[in-house]
């Protein structure tokens, strides 16, 4: 029957959807997501019998009036009466199970009051930034577009923004939370398994809104451990002469108006902080592979590959961008 | 009912058939004639012209879509930049919204409400032209200004900062702001005038548990309508002042809040899913009853029903703002809110099954729309319930479940019965039957590639496929799903292709339909088809609530209304005892003046605060027109 085959059909694509790799609710990685994703079957399951079980009545109200019979009597109007009444009744009773199935859910997702680690996300028009403060501002810094996280433990995320309204929202291991400017939200995530957990900005923020991703990548803890000790120290300068050149030439042309590389003079606040951009494995909020010709496609012309986006086109001459590129690259 | 029966005031107990219709035609008539159509008040033509019009926007709004799946068919697409897609999906959704969907049922029940009711015209006929110009200029404004490439290009609910004065470049939220103010004043209008009609211009007799369903779904609808949209006229006016005169009331950092435009708009924008579903609903019964051959099953719920969800539609905005960070308990307040609009919607739903189930389906055009409208429907109802779920919501909240679920309510829940609705009524609007074989295509394609298109999207938001996405990357393994809902999307509008084709051909060559092809119970299939410019030659007198089936040979009427003049039966608001007549305004030039005034002012208000009281100057001109006495015998009363 099309209506059964149709119920079986949506259930197997929804099991098949959670065998899919990153960036879906069904593929859930985290604490929460799990719980999620416990919720959404059950009530995707309950609505698809209900929504079947409507179905046969419909079919069946068809096919029964194929046969001729007698007017309706009074007899027959207070049967049916009974009946809806009853299906009334049934449906308050499911209704009311879901809702209470939902509260459940939510108490579940409860906010952790002793998170092991705060990180800051700012939503700016179309990159994450992500500050990892410490009490020692020494020991402060942030990064762009990556998160890195420990596993197995909560973490709390701290939601801001500084243009417009975003969403933060890494399916495989959280639902999404708004980053609002004026307001700070929290959530808490936390990662059962080392892997990359991709993300996207879920609410609409403009131009490049399709290409605001972001990855939250945990991995154990000593492995974070050294990334963060990594991410806390100064850009080391390159020894190789073309990147030595690049570090000049970013400092004398307008690039280091907007960005930060702690150990140099370049101390803008507007883009992404490059400290250590080249241990990022994408750029551009998840648009291309962090390669050396990805840098120098992307420097060379930012407005074709991700139009409308805030970083101006410089002009350079093909030395100068082999240059600057070899510096991004070197910035390890 | 009127005072005497002096000579020199004609009344219709003085006349035959025949010498009575050619009186009242010469009373009600409008001239043919480009003068007749800009000065007319029958709202026959004037609901014509808003049916033909919102058809249109949805013609063009499907067109939009079309584009917008042409671009998402595949990964990085070049075809629609990201400035172009994003005014195409905001012109999408407010088109469909604001220029297709309210109207469209509101034009219906301008049509129908005074032939069900058993009128000679609605209530406030000059203002109901009013309405029909002001929505025109509205849709006008919108679409030429996407004609210009600089249509609104912040999404259909233009959340703020993104459509302020900071983020939101020239003139093009300001443009969205204002056509919203245009098709609210058109909307508030008519729902004016069906309160007044459906309260004291009703049949003598037709009590208010008499009253078809599509009216009191109609009278429900326009409840919610003048008290929904003052909520979005506020949004967007404060949202002209913050950005025209520097107003701060959506900036944080001079203590507005972004939030403040959520809640002002959900609070109007959830309210208007229902504001278009309960037309729908009403025209659902219609067809139920006439087409399973039997009074529809629970008459007393079903009208509860409406009323229930009318109110309970005002207590759910906030599952709209499940992921800003709200307090846990009104999260569950809403959240519960939102389960329990379920239940009005299944006692809707078991009480049509249980009418077919006693009755005699017969599987015309209208009755296919209604079954596809049950098999859809259902869905769009429980991923509601899904979505109602604050947990559930915060990982399908923008993506494409959502699109799936919000095209299934208003496409399966609204489209549907409105097609049938079309179907049905379109012999009593032009005297011509539709094609039974072009409507089981069109039936067919439009269900199957309606299904085939937006059933797939509930998996790929699933698979975390944000909405209002310009496209996406070749690594997410969304692109094969994305090209056969854009394949699905071919058959989709194939099927309202042969719809449009029907109907372009129905009205030139359609079969003859004669007065009620249908053998349906209701009032307006008691007159001719289509109705003569006075409706009725006399005002039936209603007994039962199937008027039609219960007096099928020849239904009672009442007499003494004056021919002379424009005179219609003003009755009680809870029995429909009569109880004066009252004059009905002739035909007018001034609410097109008038209308156009109010454009000027609108227009020029996006540019200058100053155009709220220069402009206000010809507004009040063209009002005084409207209004100024002009010695015709309507006067008198």
């Amino acid at each position: 029957m099309k209506a059964g085959a149709a119920v079986v059909l949506f259930v197997s694509a929804i099991l098949i959807a959670g065998c899919n790799g990153a960036q879906s609710a069904l593929n859930a990685e985290g604490a929460a997501a799990v719980q999620l994703k416990h919720l959404i079957i059950g009530i995707v399951v309950v609505c698809s019998v209900v929504w079947a079980l409507v179905m046969v009545v419909l079919v069946l109200a068809l096919l029964r009036a194929r046969t001729p019979r007698e007017s309706p009597s009074s007899e027959s109007e207070r049967r049916m009466g009974k009946l809806v009444t009853a299906a009334v009744a049934a449906t308050v009773v499911i209704i009311a199970g879901l809702t209470i199935a939902s509260f459940y859910a939510t108490r579940g997702l409860g906010m952790s009051e002793d998170a092991t680690l705060a990180i800051k996300v700012r939503g700016q028009q179309w990159w994450w930034q992500f500050i990892y403060d410490d009490v020692d501002p020494a020991k402060s810094f942030q990064t762009a577009n990556e998160m890195h996280i420990p596993v197995g433990v909560d973490i709390r995320i701290e939601l801001e923004s500084s243009d417009v309204i975003h969403s933060f929202w890494v399916p495989s291991l959280a639902g999404k939370r708004d980053l609002i400017p004026g307001r700070q939200n929290v959530i808490t995530i936390r990662a059962e398994r080392p892997g990359v957990y991709r993300g996207q900005c879920a609410e609409f923020c403009g131009l490049q809104h399709s290409h605001m991703a972001l990855f939250v990548i945990a991995e154990n803890m000593a492995a974070y451990q050294r990334w963060a000790a990594a991410q806390r120290a100064s850009s080391v300068s390159s020894a190789d002469p073309e990147a030595t050149a690049g570090k000049a030439l970013f400092m004398r042309k307008p690039c280091a108006a907007c960005h930060t590389i702690r150990g140099t003079e370049a101390s803008g606040s507007t883009g992404p902080d490059l400290t250590h951009v080249g241990s990022r494995q994408t750029i551009a909020a998840g648009l291309l592979d962090n390669t050396r010709g990805s840098l120098a496609a992307w420097i060379a012309d930012p407005q074709t590959l991700k139009p409308g986006n805030n970083m101006p086109m410089v002009p350079l001459s093909s030395d100068e961008l082999r240059q600057l590129s070899a510096y991004m690259e070197s910035l390890k | 009912m009127t005072n005497d029966n002096k000579p020199a005031q004609p009344t219709d107990l003085m006349f035959g058939d025949d010498e009575l219709e050619r009186r009242l035609a010469q009373t009600w008539r409008t001239p043919a004639g480009v003068w007749g159509a800009l000065t007319t008040v029958d709202h026959k033509i004037i609901g014509r012209r808003y049916i033909v019009t919102a058809f249109v926007f949805l013609a063009l709004g499907g067109l939009l879509a079309l584009a917008m799946r042409l671009q998402l068919a595949q990964p990085e697409a070049r075809f629609i930049g990201p400035d172009r897609y994003n005014q195409i999906f905001t012109m999408h959704g407010s088109n469909m919204m604001f220029l297709f969907a309210v109207p469209v049922m509101e034009a219906m029940a301008v049509y129908l409400v005074p032939l069900m009711v058993g009128t000679r015209n609605i209530a406030f006929p000059r203002l109901n032209a009013f309405s029909y110009w002001i929505y025109l200029a509205g849709g006008l404004l919108l679409w030429i200004s996407f004609a210009l490439d600089t249509a609104p290009d912040v999404g259909w609910f233009a959340y703020v900062p993104l459509s302020g004065p900071q983020y939101g470049a020239g003139k093009r939220a300001d443009l969205w702001a204002q056509m919203i103010t245009f098709t609210e004043v058109a909307a508030l209008a008519v729902a004016v005038e069906i309160v007044v009609t459906v309260f004291k211009q009703r049949a003598p007799g037709m009590s208010l548990d008499r009253i078809p369903l599509f009216v009191w779904s109609m009278l429900v609808t326009a409840f919610l309508v003048i008290m929904a949209m003052p909520a979005i006229m506020l949004a967007s006016s404060t949202l002209i002042l913050d950005r025209l005169v520097g107003t701060h009331f959506y900036n944080p950092a001079e203590g507005g809040d972004a939030l403040l435009w959520q809640h002002l708009f959900w609070f109007f924008g959830h309210p208007e899913v229902y504001i278009i579903f309960l037309p729908a609903v009403g025209m659902v019964s219609t067809i139920i009853a006439t087409f399973s051959r039997r009074p529809v099953f629970g008459y007393l719920p079903l009208v509860m029903a409406l009323i229930a969800t009318g109110i309970l539609a005002f207590g759910l905005w906030v599952h709209h703002m499940f992921v800003v960070g709200l307090p846990k308990l009104g999260e569950s307040f809403f959240t519960a809110s939102s389960m329990a609009i379920a239940i009005p919607a299944g006692i809707q739903i078991f009480c049509w099954l249980a009418t077919l189930w006693g009755g005699q389906p017969v599987l015309k055009t209208p009755m296919l729309f209604v079954l596809g409208f049950i098999v859809t429907f259902v869905i769009g109802g429980l991923t509601g319930v899904m979505v109602a779920s604050v947990p559930f919501d915060t990982q399908v909240h923008d993506t494409y479940f959502v699109v799936a679920h919000f095209h299934y309510v208003l496409v399966g829940g609204a489209v549907f019965p409105l097609l049938g609705a079309i179907y049905y009524w379109f012999p009593k609007i032009s005297g011509r039957m539709m094609s039974e074989t072009l409507g089981r295509w069109a039936f067919a394609l439009i269900f199957a590639g309606f299904n085939l298109t937006f059933f797939p999207m509930h998996i790929l938001g699933l698979e975390g496929m944000p909405r209002r996405i310009y496209t996406y990357q070749p690594e997410m393994p969304w692109a094969g799903m994305n090209m056969f809902v854009s394949f699905s999307a071919l058959i989709l509008s194939l099927g309202f292709l042969v719809f449009f084709v029907d109907v372009i051909r129905s009205t030139r060559s359609g079969q003859i339909a004669g007065e009620n092809p249908w053998g349906a119970s209701t009032l307006e299939w008691a007159t001719s088809s289509p109705p003569p410019c006075f409706n009725f030659r006399r005002i039936p007198v209603v007994g039962a609530r199937d008027p039609l089936w219960s007096q099928p040979d020849e239904l009672t009427v009442a007499g003494g209304l004056r021919t002379d003049r424009r005179e219609l039966i003003v009755s009680s608001v809870v029995e429909a005892q009569p109880e004066a007549s009252e004059s009905s305004p002739r035909n007018s030039i001034w609410p097109l003046l008038a209308a156009l005034a109010t454009t000027v002012m609108l227009i020029w208000s996006i540019f200058s605060p100053w155009a709220v009281i220069w402009g206000s100057i010809p507004i009040g001109i063209t009002l005084t027109g409207w209004f100024w006495p002009k010695q015709t015998p309507e006067d008198e009363s």
